[in-house]
């Protein structure tokens, strides 16, 4: 926190010159790194899930866990126990808490109330102080069907949604990036290698929401940005896009920071004094879903937006007439280009009491905007 | 969601302030339970989770067979007398889950009672012996009774199948009355709980020995004349003149001509504590086990019955609710069963309880040195947001039995970053518009405006979210679910009704507009004044003019 209060006073000046379009970083310019970066972690992230797979929790593969808390027995003795009476191979785990973990194939529920007494007995724990659970095989599968089947009914409504409040090319390029952060979840998932719960299913759902939402706010700015654009011919769409995208860089970060923080907060005592569990899980996969959700609605939708954009007649007329009146521009010596704006604030001040005329909106807001600046000067 | 103008803001507030006041009067009242119920997985118990599927493939199941189902689960585990057992339902049809709730230590039983599936069927007894298993012959090998998890290959032949549920032998089935098949029932050794558990359906067409359900008495059962399908009602009545309570049973036309044979030839044998072979009673099996054995009185030639007995009220209707839970056309499958100590939940609500905290504080102590005097107020709408959940929960748990899962927790906890983000966005509009040289009471409106239908936008999306997960979930990701709908609405709910005003409010200060480095919105810091207007407003200033020029 400390940085961040001595380093305050240059962080608020760039949230100005981002906001002026005076520090801008060139978001839509750079479209082709920003797909090549996360082609290559698509790539690692697909690759892990075909070459790897995932380690599906007992929810899903059915069988039955032993969770043994504060437990005197080592990880052999108990897998001695738990193998001795399955006649199966067992995985036994142990958590930083202490907690003795055995995981076998399905049993009975009378042959995991006897097995729970003998690893309470072996670990010097009281039967009842064990968490068991007790899948069947067919429960994941119903889960994984009932959240895909969630999965379709959400992006249908939500792309009628994005189509009606926005358009449709906004509502496919918010898809695109929150298929972008699924997959980076779920590949990170197999890459390390940590056993997806059916918290771990919430987490990812729960990225569908957030994911969305950050993608939204975006959006919302790009559409203010971008309203009547057609009526000038200074700004071109991804122009004026990059500008929403700057705009909204300092809200991006502090949402994300702020969205991480209780995220952090989870797995620290999740890890400290739970071990593994639903907390642990669920944090972990919304970590990583939120930071590839700020990423894709910075990096990819909105970049994928002005990709589609520009395919529009129109959106193509208006880069054309920016194209041309810039090379205009630069016969003038007089004006200068839009890139190096910064310098000529004070001139623009001066030449504000000039401009009277009524001229076509960029911003809806442009009548009450010029009756404001008057007033403020 | 009226739009609230900048010169009421205290209206809101006083909406806000009023609802808060009724919901706590509601939540916490004195003498009324005023705690949130918890999950299982926060204090500890058994939950079992089912899924009833048609005992016909392709057919749907319907609401009634499920409500039945659920009503007869519920009264068997309310039958183990534990307080606040649930059961409950969600979605329906062939989607349908029933979740059995059983709080406190672990308790196998639930399990058991609750799994049967219950298979039914009405069989004449054709011997009653002693629960015990018979000596083993001298010739035999060691007494399969010493351990249970032995697989019984000892001996029957092919004809008599002993069935098995897991590694206990609970039935012994074959389709002739033979010595072999004697032998095995004379193993079956009823006074093991395994044993008379039951839980393995019998083939209604091949000879039973197995053991009533308390394990007092062994039984060996012809094939059945009625099937739990023909019965087509059970009622527990208190006859006018009677003595005590009986069961009254109907059944379909074919069941009725049965009952009228069987009891017919039944009603001319000796009682069967005499011993003999066969005798008169019939047995009503429940998943293999006899669950009552009366005798006929006399022959039944109407297709009505009543079981006469000692029966108290509770057996009575037990017995009719399992003569008709029999009849459902329902298997429930125990798909998941997850017991938890509660040492274990409470430890799980303290790590939850815990990181909560942790998260909050670390979220404030980040709006605070980020946004000063604004981070105050977005602090404390956090808490009021958190508190109003909260109160809702409770009063959620009071009316429609809500229960907080761990799960529920970790999307409350989540939900504290998605809050606050609301807050974010309105506040770094308001600095927008200062930017662009308003004056701070217009920029806390106009922002407002602005940032209002962003977070319309965005929380309706998170709202969509949640909603659809909520009717197409499970357990769990159910849990997580409603707490993150609730989480959303509180958040437009604070955002409009707190936080907006009070920001108008705080931006009416002479203080708040003189400027200071702890506002959070001091133009000369955020640069505004002195730079007015974008780029966008410089080009479209200058650019037309050119144009037109």
């Amino acid at each position: 926190m400390s940085t961040t209060s001595t380093s305050r006073p240059g962080l608020r000046g760039l949230g100005q010159r981002l906001y002026n379009g005076e520090s801008s970083i060139d978001f839509i310019g750079r479209t082709r790194t920003w797909y090549v970066v996360s082609a290559i972690i698509l790539l690692v992230s697909i690759g892990a899930l075909v070459f790897r797979g995932l380690n599906l929790g007992i929810e899903f593969r059915g069988g039955a866990d032993f969770s043994v808390p504060s437990a005197t027995c080592s990880i052999e003795q108990a897998r001695t126990l738990a193998e001795d009476f399955t006649g199966a191979q067992v995985i036994v785990t142990e958590s930083a808490s202490g907690t003795v973990r055995v995981q076998t194939e399905t049993l009975t529920p009378a042959q995991s109330s006897q097995l729970a007494g003998e690893l309470g007995a072996g670990c010097g724990v009281g039967k009842d102080e064990i968490k068991v659970q007790v899948v069947g095989p067919t429960w994941g599968a119903e889960i994984s069907r009932k959240a895909l089947q969630g999965l379709v009914v959400f992006l249908l409504l939500l792309v009628i949604f994005l189509s009606i409040y926005f358009d449709w090319r906004m509502a496919i390029a918010a898809l695109v990036a929150l298929a972008h952060d699924l997959v980076i979840t779920i590949g990170i998932y197999a890459l390390t290698g940590l056993e997806v719960t059916p918290a771990t299913v919430i987490g990812v759902l729960t990225i569908l929401g957030y994911s969305l939402y950050d993608t939204v706010v975006v959006f919302d700015k790009v559409r203010e940005n971008t309203r009547g654009i057609g009526g000038q011919s200074v700004l071109t769409y991804a122009e004026a896009a990059n500008l929403a995208v700057n705009q909204t860089l300092v809200r991006s970060i502090n949402t994300s920071i702020v969205a991480l923080l209780p995220v952090i907060a989870i797995i620290v005592v999740g890890a400290g004094l739970l071990g593994a569990g639903t907390l642990l899980d669920l944090a972990v996969a919304l970590g990583v879903g939120m930071a590839a959700g700020t990423y894709s609605s910075i990096f990819i939708a909105t970049p994928f937006l002005v990709q589609m954009k520009n395919r529009q007649p129109e959106v193509k007329a208006l880069a054309g007439r920016v194209a041309a009146r810039r090379a205009q521009v630069q016969r003038q010596p007089k004006s200068q280009g839009v890139s190096t704006d910064s310098s000529d604030s004070d001139g623009g001040s001066s030449s504000e009491s000039v401009v009277t005329t009524k001229v076509p909106s960029v911003k809806r807001q442009q009548p009450k905007r010029a009756a404001r600046s008057r007033r403020g000067r | 969601m009226a739009p609230i103008t900048s010169s009421r803001p205290s209206r809101g507030l006083i909406v806000l302030a009023v609802m808060v006041f009724g919901l706590g009067i509601w939540a916490f009242f004195p003498g009324t339970d005023n705690a949130v119920r918890l999950g299982l997985d926060l204090q500890g118990g058994t939950q079992v989770i089912l899924i009833p599927r048609p005992v016909t493939e392709g057919s749907e199941i319907s609401e009634e067979q499920l409500s039945q189902t659920v009503n007869i689960i519920r009264q068997r585990v309310d039958g183990l007398g534990v307080a606040e057992a649930e059961v409950t339902t969600q979605g329906s049809g062939n989607n349908a889950a029933i979740i059995v709730s059983v709080p406190g230590a672990n308790q196998d039983r639930v399990v058991d009672l609750v799994q049967r599936t219950a298979l039914l069927d009405f069989r004449p007894v054709y011997q009653l012996l002693s629960p015990v298993p018979a000596q083993a012959e001298p010739s035999g090998s060691a007494s399969p009774s010493a351990s249970p998890s032995a697989s019984p290959s000892v001996g029957p032949s092919d004809a008599a199948s002993p069935s098995a549920s897991g590694d206990v032998t609970n039935i012994v089935q074959s389709p002739t009355n033979d010595a072999a098949f004697q032998e095995a029932v004379g193993k079956l050794d009823c006074t093991d709980p395994e044993v008379y558990a039951g839980g393995t359906p019998d083939d209604p067409s091949k000879w039973l020995g197995t053991c009533d359900q308390t394990g007092t008495t062994k039984y060996i059962l012809e094939p059945a004349f009625i099937k739990g399908t023909q019965v087509s009602s059970a009622n527990a009545v208190l006859p006018q003149n009677g003595l005590g309570w009986v069961v009254s049973l109907e059944f379909d036309s074919q069941g009725a001509k049965a009952l009228a044979e069987a009891s017919t030839k039944l009603t001319g044998l000796p009682e069967c504590n005499s011993g003999a072979t066969p005798c008169n009673a019939f047995a009503i099996v429940l998943d293999g086990v006899v669950t009552s054995a009366p005798r006929f009185n006399e022959p039944i030639l109407g297709g009505q019955a009543q079981i006469e007995g000692d029966f108290t009220a509770q057996e009575a209707t037990d017995l009719s609710n399992i003569l008709k839970y029999g009849a459902l056309p329902v298997t429930l499958e125990a798909v998941d069963i997850t017991t938890v100590s509660p040492t274990v939940g409470s430890d799980q609500l303290r790590a939850g309880i815990i990181a909560g905290l942790l998260g909050l504080g670390l979220v404030a102590i980040y709006l605070l040195i980020y946004y000063r005097v604004l981070g105050i107020v977005a602090v404390l709408s956090l808490v009021l947001a958190g508190g109003v959940t909260y109160a809702t929960f409770v009063v959620l748990s009071k009316t429609v039995g809500l229960t907080l899962t761990l799960a529920g927790v970790a999307g409350a906890i989540i939900a504290i970053g998605i809050t606050a983000d609301s807050f974010i966005v309105y506040f770094e509009r308001i600095r927008d518009e200062i930017r662009d040289g308003r004056s701070l009471r217009q920029a806390c409106d106009s922002g407002w405006v602005r940032a209002r239908r962003t977070l319309l936008a965005a929380d309706f999306v998170s709202l969509l979210a949640a909603v659809v997960l909520y009717f197409l979930s499970v357990g769990s990701v159910r849990g997580f679910a409603f707490v993150l709908g609730l989480t959303t609405l509180m958040d437009v709910l604070i955002a409009f009704w707190f936080t907006h005003p009070i920001v108008v409010l705080l931006g009416r200060l002479g203080w708040m507009q003189r400027g200071s480095r702890w506002t959070g919105l001091d133009p000369e810091r955020l640069g505004g004044a002195s730079l007015a207007g974008t780029i966008i407003e410089k080009s479209r200033r200058r650019g037309p003019k050119e144009v037109s020029s």
